[in-house]
Protein backbone atom coordinates (compact mmCIF):
# COMPACT_ATOMS: atom_id res chain seq x y z
CA UNK A 1 0.00 0.00 0.00
CA UNK A 2 1.32 3.32 -0.53
CA UNK A 3 0.96 6.24 1.51
CA UNK A 4 2.16 9.78 2.37
CA UNK A 5 3.46 9.44 5.06
CA UNK A 6 5.29 12.67 6.79
CA UNK A 7 5.28 14.54 3.47
CA UNK A 8 7.06 11.44 1.87
CA UNK A 9 5.41 8.53 -0.37
CA UNK A 10 6.55 5.28 0.79
CA UNK A 11 5.49 2.00 0.21
CA UNK A 12 3.92 -0.64 2.85
CA UNK A 13 3.10 -4.15 2.89
CA UNK A 14 1.56 -6.24 5.23
CA UNK A 15 0.16 -2.92 6.82
CA UNK A 16 -3.86 -2.63 7.48
CA UNK A 17 -4.59 -0.79 10.18
CA UNK A 18 -2.17 2.48 11.79
CA UNK A 19 -1.57 0.00 14.49
CA UNK A 20 0.61 -2.11 11.93
CA UNK A 21 2.03 0.33 10.19
CA UNK A 22 2.97 2.62 13.81
CA UNK A 23 4.76 -0.84 15.21
CA UNK A 24 6.32 -1.61 11.14
CA UNK A 25 8.50 1.76 11.88
CA UNK A 26 9.39 0.68 15.72
CA UNK A 27 7.18 3.56 17.35
CA UNK A 28 5.90 3.28 20.34
CA UNK A 29 2.59 4.75 19.83
CA UNK A 30 2.29 6.22 23.50
CA UNK A 31 5.22 9.06 22.42
CA UNK A 32 3.54 10.24 19.25
CA UNK A 33 0.53 11.46 17.76
CA UNK A 34 -0.74 10.90 14.26
CA UNK A 35 -3.09 12.84 11.68
CA UNK A 36 -4.66 11.19 8.74
CA UNK A 37 -5.99 12.83 6.04
CA UNK A 38 -6.03 16.09 8.37
CA UNK A 39 -7.72 14.35 10.76
CA UNK A 40 -6.44 13.49 14.55
CA UNK A 41 -6.73 9.74 15.13
CA UNK A 42 -6.65 9.24 18.83
CA UNK A 43 -4.48 6.73 20.01
CA UNK A 44 -7.04 4.67 21.26
CA UNK A 45 -8.18 4.47 17.35
CA UNK A 46 -5.16 2.68 16.13
CA UNK A 47 -6.37 -0.98 15.91
CA UNK A 48 -9.55 0.34 14.56
CA UNK A 49 -8.22 2.58 11.67
CA UNK A 50 -7.80 0.61 8.81
CA UNK A 51 -5.52 2.69 6.56
CA UNK A 52 -6.29 3.43 2.65
CA UNK A 53 -3.82 3.86 -0.32
CA UNK A 54 -2.82 7.67 -0.51
CA UNK A 55 -3.64 8.15 2.65
CA UNK A 56 -1.59 11.47 4.12
CA UNK A 57 -0.56 10.68 7.29
CA UNK A 58 1.92 12.98 9.88
CA UNK A 59 3.31 10.98 12.92
CA UNK A 60 4.72 13.88 15.42
CA UNK A 61 6.46 13.56 18.34
CA UNK A 62 7.61 16.09 20.84
CA UNK A 63 10.83 17.67 20.59
CA UNK A 64 13.05 20.50 22.07
CA UNK A 65 11.44 24.02 21.74
CA UNK A 66 11.16 27.44 23.27
CA UNK B 1 7.99 36.25 56.51
CA UNK B 2 4.67 38.04 56.25
CA UNK B 3 2.31 35.80 55.16
CA UNK B 4 2.61 37.07 51.94
CA UNK B 5 5.88 35.61 51.01
CA UNK B 6 4.45 32.21 52.24
CA UNK B 7 2.81 29.46 50.17
CA UNK B 8 3.67 32.09 47.39
CA UNK B 9 1.81 30.73 44.29
CA UNK B 10 0.70 31.46 41.19
CA UNK B 11 -2.53 29.75 38.86
CA UNK B 12 -3.12 29.55 35.37
CA UNK B 13 -6.14 27.92 34.03
CA UNK B 14 -6.73 26.34 36.64
CA UNK B 15 -3.44 24.88 37.58
CA UNK B 16 -1.16 25.90 40.15
CA UNK B 17 2.67 26.09 40.40
CA UNK B 18 4.74 27.12 42.58
CA UNK B 19 8.12 27.65 40.60
CA UNK B 20 7.41 31.11 38.78
CA UNK B 21 10.34 30.14 36.04
CA UNK B 22 9.52 28.24 32.71
CA UNK B 23 12.07 27.23 30.39
CA UNK B 24 11.93 26.19 27.07
CA UNK B 25 13.55 22.89 26.34
CA UNK B 26 15.89 24.11 23.11
CA UNK B 27 19.15 24.72 21.56
CA UNK B 28 20.59 22.03 24.53
CA UNK B 29 23.58 20.19 23.89
CA UNK B 30 21.72 17.13 24.46
CA UNK B 31 18.23 16.30 25.89
CA UNK B 32 20.63 15.03 28.95
CA UNK B 33 21.92 18.62 29.84
CA UNK B 34 18.21 19.90 28.72
CA UNK B 35 17.11 17.75 31.85
CA UNK B 36 19.52 18.43 34.54
CA UNK B 37 18.74 22.40 33.54
CA UNK B 38 15.14 22.09 33.74
CA UNK B 39 15.82 20.29 37.35
CA UNK B 40 18.37 23.25 38.43
CA UNK B 41 16.01 25.93 37.37
CA UNK B 42 13.34 23.95 39.85
CA UNK B 43 10.69 24.70 36.66
CA UNK B 44 7.47 22.48 36.86
CA UNK B 45 6.88 23.98 33.30
CA UNK B 46 8.64 23.70 30.21
CA UNK B 47 7.68 24.02 26.97
CA UNK B 48 7.82 21.82 23.98
CA UNK B 49 7.54 21.79 20.05
CA UNK B 50 5.81 19.14 17.95
CA UNK B 51 7.47 17.93 15.04
CA UNK B 52 7.89 15.30 12.94
CA UNK B 53 9.25 11.86 13.89
CA UNK B 54 12.40 10.70 12.53
CA UNK B 55 11.28 8.02 10.38
CA UNK B 56 14.82 6.88 9.09
CA UNK B 57 15.95 6.70 12.74
CA UNK B 58 13.38 6.11 14.82
CA UNK B 59 15.46 4.86 17.86
CA UNK B 60 17.62 8.03 18.22
CA UNK B 61 16.80 10.00 21.50
CA UNK B 62 13.43 11.35 22.38
CA UNK B 63 12.44 14.52 24.56
CA UNK B 64 10.23 12.51 26.76
CA UNK B 65 12.72 10.17 27.32
CA UNK B 66 14.92 12.68 29.45
CA UNK B 67 12.37 15.22 30.26
CA UNK B 68 9.55 13.75 31.34
CA UNK B 69 6.03 14.37 31.08
CA UNK B 70 4.98 13.05 34.57
CA UNK B 71 7.83 15.45 36.42
CA UNK B 72 7.19 18.49 34.41
CA UNK B 73 4.26 20.23 32.87
CA UNK B 74 4.40 20.04 29.34
CA UNK B 75 3.77 23.27 27.56
CA UNK B 76 3.39 22.54 23.64
CA UNK B 77 4.35 26.04 21.46
CA UNK B 78 3.31 26.48 18.19
CA UNK B 79 6.88 27.99 16.80
CA UNK B 80 7.35 28.25 13.37
CA UNK B 81 3.64 28.65 12.78
CA UNK B 82 2.34 32.26 10.79
CA UNK B 83 -0.78 31.63 10.39
CA UNK B 84 -3.75 30.72 13.14
CA UNK B 85 -4.93 27.57 11.09
CA UNK B 86 -0.77 26.35 11.08
CA UNK B 87 -1.02 26.81 15.06
CA UNK B 88 -4.75 24.69 15.39
CA UNK B 89 -3.29 22.07 13.47
CA UNK B 90 0.05 21.75 15.58
CA UNK B 91 -2.13 22.01 18.57
CA UNK B 92 -4.51 19.42 18.06
CA UNK B 93 -1.47 16.83 17.36
CA UNK B 94 -0.11 18.18 20.81
CA UNK B 95 -3.39 18.12 22.68
CA UNK B 96 -3.18 14.27 21.42
CA UNK B 97 0.26 13.38 21.88
CA UNK B 98 0.04 14.81 25.18
CA UNK B 99 -3.38 14.69 26.47
CA UNK B 100 -3.94 18.17 27.42
CA UNK B 101 -5.30 21.16 26.47
CA UNK B 102 -2.75 23.81 28.32
CA UNK B 103 -0.83 25.49 25.34
CA UNK B 104 1.94 27.89 24.45
CA UNK B 105 0.87 30.26 21.50
CA UNK B 106 3.13 31.93 19.00
CA UNK B 107 2.35 33.15 15.55
CA UNK B 108 5.09 34.61 14.03
CA UNK B 109 5.67 36.82 11.53
CA UNK B 110 9.06 37.28 10.02
CA UNK B 111 12.20 35.01 10.39
CA UNK B 112 14.38 38.29 11.40
CA UNK B 113 13.02 39.37 14.30
CA UNK B 114 10.17 36.40 15.47
CA UNK B 115 8.33 38.94 16.54
CA UNK B 116 4.24 37.90 16.73
CA UNK B 117 2.28 38.74 13.92
CA UNK B 118 -0.64 40.04 16.67
CA UNK B 119 -3.74 40.10 13.98
CA UNK B 120 -3.02 36.51 12.98
CA UNK B 121 -2.48 35.44 17.09
CA UNK B 122 -5.60 37.07 17.95
CA UNK B 123 -7.33 35.29 15.37
CA UNK B 124 -5.78 32.22 16.03
CA UNK B 125 -5.83 32.54 19.85
CA UNK B 126 -10.28 32.54 19.27
CA UNK B 127 -9.97 29.68 17.21
CA UNK B 128 -7.92 27.82 19.77
CA UNK B 129 -10.38 29.13 22.42
CA UNK B 130 -12.92 27.77 20.34
CA UNK B 131 -12.02 24.03 20.50
CA UNK B 132 -11.59 24.19 24.25
CA UNK B 133 -8.05 24.93 24.44
CA UNK B 134 -6.23 26.76 27.28
CA UNK B 135 -4.16 29.17 25.68
CA UNK B 136 -1.03 31.06 26.81
CA UNK B 137 -0.34 33.78 24.77
CA UNK B 138 2.88 35.11 23.46
CA UNK B 139 2.28 38.56 22.68
CA UNK B 140 4.08 41.87 21.75
CA UNK B 141 4.48 44.43 24.39
CA UNK B 142 1.61 46.23 22.95
CA UNK B 143 -1.34 47.29 25.81
CA UNK B 144 -3.96 47.44 23.65
CA UNK B 145 -3.21 43.81 22.30
CA UNK B 146 -2.66 42.76 24.99
CA UNK B 147 -5.98 43.64 26.39
CA UNK B 148 -7.67 42.53 23.04
CA UNK B 149 -6.19 38.89 24.01
CA UNK B 150 -7.41 38.74 27.60
CA UNK B 151 -10.90 39.74 26.48
CA UNK B 152 -10.57 36.81 23.79
CA UNK B 153 -10.32 34.38 26.46
CA UNK B 154 -6.40 34.02 26.74
CA UNK B 155 -5.11 32.26 30.09
CA UNK B 156 -1.97 34.36 30.50
CA UNK B 157 -0.22 36.65 28.53
CA UNK B 158 3.11 36.93 27.36
CA UNK B 159 4.93 39.81 26.30
CA UNK B 160 8.17 39.82 24.62
CA UNK B 161 10.80 41.64 26.55
CA UNK B 162 13.32 41.97 23.26
CA UNK B 163 12.96 39.76 20.34
CA UNK B 164 13.21 35.73 20.49
CA UNK B 165 16.90 34.35 21.62
CA UNK B 166 18.13 38.08 21.23
CA UNK B 167 19.04 38.21 25.46
CA UNK B 168 18.45 41.77 25.38
CA UNK B 169 16.18 42.26 28.24
CA UNK B 170 13.17 44.09 29.02
CA UNK B 171 13.04 46.86 26.04
CA UNK B 172 10.26 48.84 27.49
CA UNK B 173 9.54 49.33 30.69
CA UNK B 174 6.56 51.58 30.65
CA UNK B 175 4.20 49.10 27.82
CA UNK B 176 5.30 46.15 30.05
CA UNK B 177 4.47 48.57 33.37
CA UNK B 178 0.92 48.91 31.72
CA UNK B 179 0.24 45.86 30.99
CA UNK B 180 0.68 44.59 34.29
CA UNK B 181 -1.59 47.03 35.77
CA UNK B 182 -4.16 46.41 33.60
CA UNK B 183 -4.46 42.59 33.32
CA UNK B 184 -6.25 40.43 35.63
CA UNK B 185 -4.79 36.70 34.22
CA UNK B 186 -1.33 35.86 34.62
CA UNK B 187 1.42 38.25 32.97
CA UNK B 188 4.50 36.16 31.81
CA UNK B 189 7.53 37.87 30.25
CA UNK B 190 8.48 36.04 27.54
CA UNK B 191 11.01 35.92 25.36
CA UNK B 192 14.24 38.39 25.31
CA UNK B 193 16.17 37.52 28.64
CA UNK B 194 19.54 37.32 28.61
CA UNK B 195 20.62 37.48 31.74
CA UNK B 196 19.80 36.64 35.99
CA UNK B 197 19.36 40.72 36.18
CA UNK B 198 16.87 40.67 33.24
CA UNK B 199 14.40 38.33 34.73
CA UNK B 200 14.77 39.55 38.20
CA UNK B 201 13.60 43.08 36.99
CA UNK B 202 10.91 41.13 35.30
CA UNK B 203 9.63 39.87 38.84
CA UNK B 204 10.43 43.05 40.36
CA UNK B 205 7.60 44.71 38.27
CA UNK B 206 5.39 42.42 39.30
CA UNK B 207 5.18 39.58 36.31
CA UNK B 208 3.79 36.11 37.46
CA UNK B 209 6.56 34.23 36.15
CA UNK B 210 9.49 34.31 33.40
CA UNK B 211 9.72 32.17 30.62
CA UNK B 212 12.99 31.78 28.98
CA UNK B 213 14.94 29.19 26.55
CA UNK B 214 18.46 31.06 24.89
CA UNK B 215 19.70 32.66 28.35
CA UNK B 216 19.98 29.05 29.92
CA UNK B 217 20.85 27.11 26.76
CA UNK B 218 23.21 29.73 24.96
CA UNK B 219 25.08 30.07 28.66
CA UNK B 220 28.97 28.59 29.11
CA UNK B 221 27.84 26.85 32.01
CA UNK B 222 23.55 26.24 31.32
CA UNK B 223 23.40 24.31 34.32
CA UNK B 224 24.89 26.93 36.64
CA UNK B 225 22.80 29.83 34.59
CA UNK B 226 19.74 27.81 35.48
CA UNK B 227 20.55 27.90 38.90
CA UNK B 228 21.05 31.48 38.62
CA UNK B 229 17.94 31.78 37.25
CA UNK B 230 15.93 30.33 39.72
CA UNK B 231 17.15 32.49 42.31
CA UNK B 232 17.08 35.51 40.18
CA UNK B 233 13.20 34.95 39.63
CA UNK B 234 12.89 34.18 43.69
CA UNK B 235 14.97 37.27 44.30
CA UNK B 236 12.63 39.35 42.22
CA UNK B 237 9.73 37.58 43.21
CA UNK B 238 10.29 38.37 47.04
CA UNK B 239 11.56 41.96 46.45
CA UNK B 240 8.90 42.93 44.42
CA UNK B 241 6.16 41.49 47.47
CA UNK B 242 8.33 42.89 49.97
CA UNK B 243 7.71 46.23 48.82
CA UNK B 244 11.23 48.28 47.71
CA UNK B 245 11.93 51.62 49.90
CA UNK B 246 11.04 54.69 48.44
CA UNK B 247 13.41 56.32 46.43
CA UNK B 248 15.09 59.76 47.58
CA UNK B 249 17.34 62.34 45.70
CA UNK B 250 19.42 63.02 48.70
CA UNK B 251 21.33 61.15 51.42
CA UNK B 252 19.77 59.31 54.39
CA UNK B 253 21.94 58.53 57.27
CA UNK B 254 21.68 55.06 58.08
CA UNK B 255 24.01 55.34 61.39
CA UNK B 256 21.56 58.16 64.24
CA UNK B 257 23.11 61.37 64.37
CA UNK B 258 22.20 61.27 68.03
CA UNK B 259 24.72 60.49 70.68
CA UNK B 260 27.77 61.45 68.45
CA UNK B 261 31.00 61.93 70.55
Amino acid sequence: MQLILNGEQREFSGVVTLADLVSQLGLDPRKVAVERNLEIVPRSSYRTTALAGDDRLEIVHFIGGG
Amino acid sequence: MSESGKNDTWTVAGRTFTSRLIVGTGKYKDYAQNAAAAEAAGAEIVTVALRRVNLSDPSQPMLVDYVKPDRFTFLPNTAGCYTGEEAVRTLRLAREAGGWDLVKLEVLSNTAHLLPDMEETLRALKLLISEGFQVMVYCSDDPVYAQKLEDAGAAAIMPAAAPIGSGRGIQNFLNLGLILEQAKVPVLVDAGVGTASDAVLAMEMGCDAVLMNTAIAEARDPILMASAMKHAVISGRQAWLAGRMAKRNYAAPSSPLAGLI
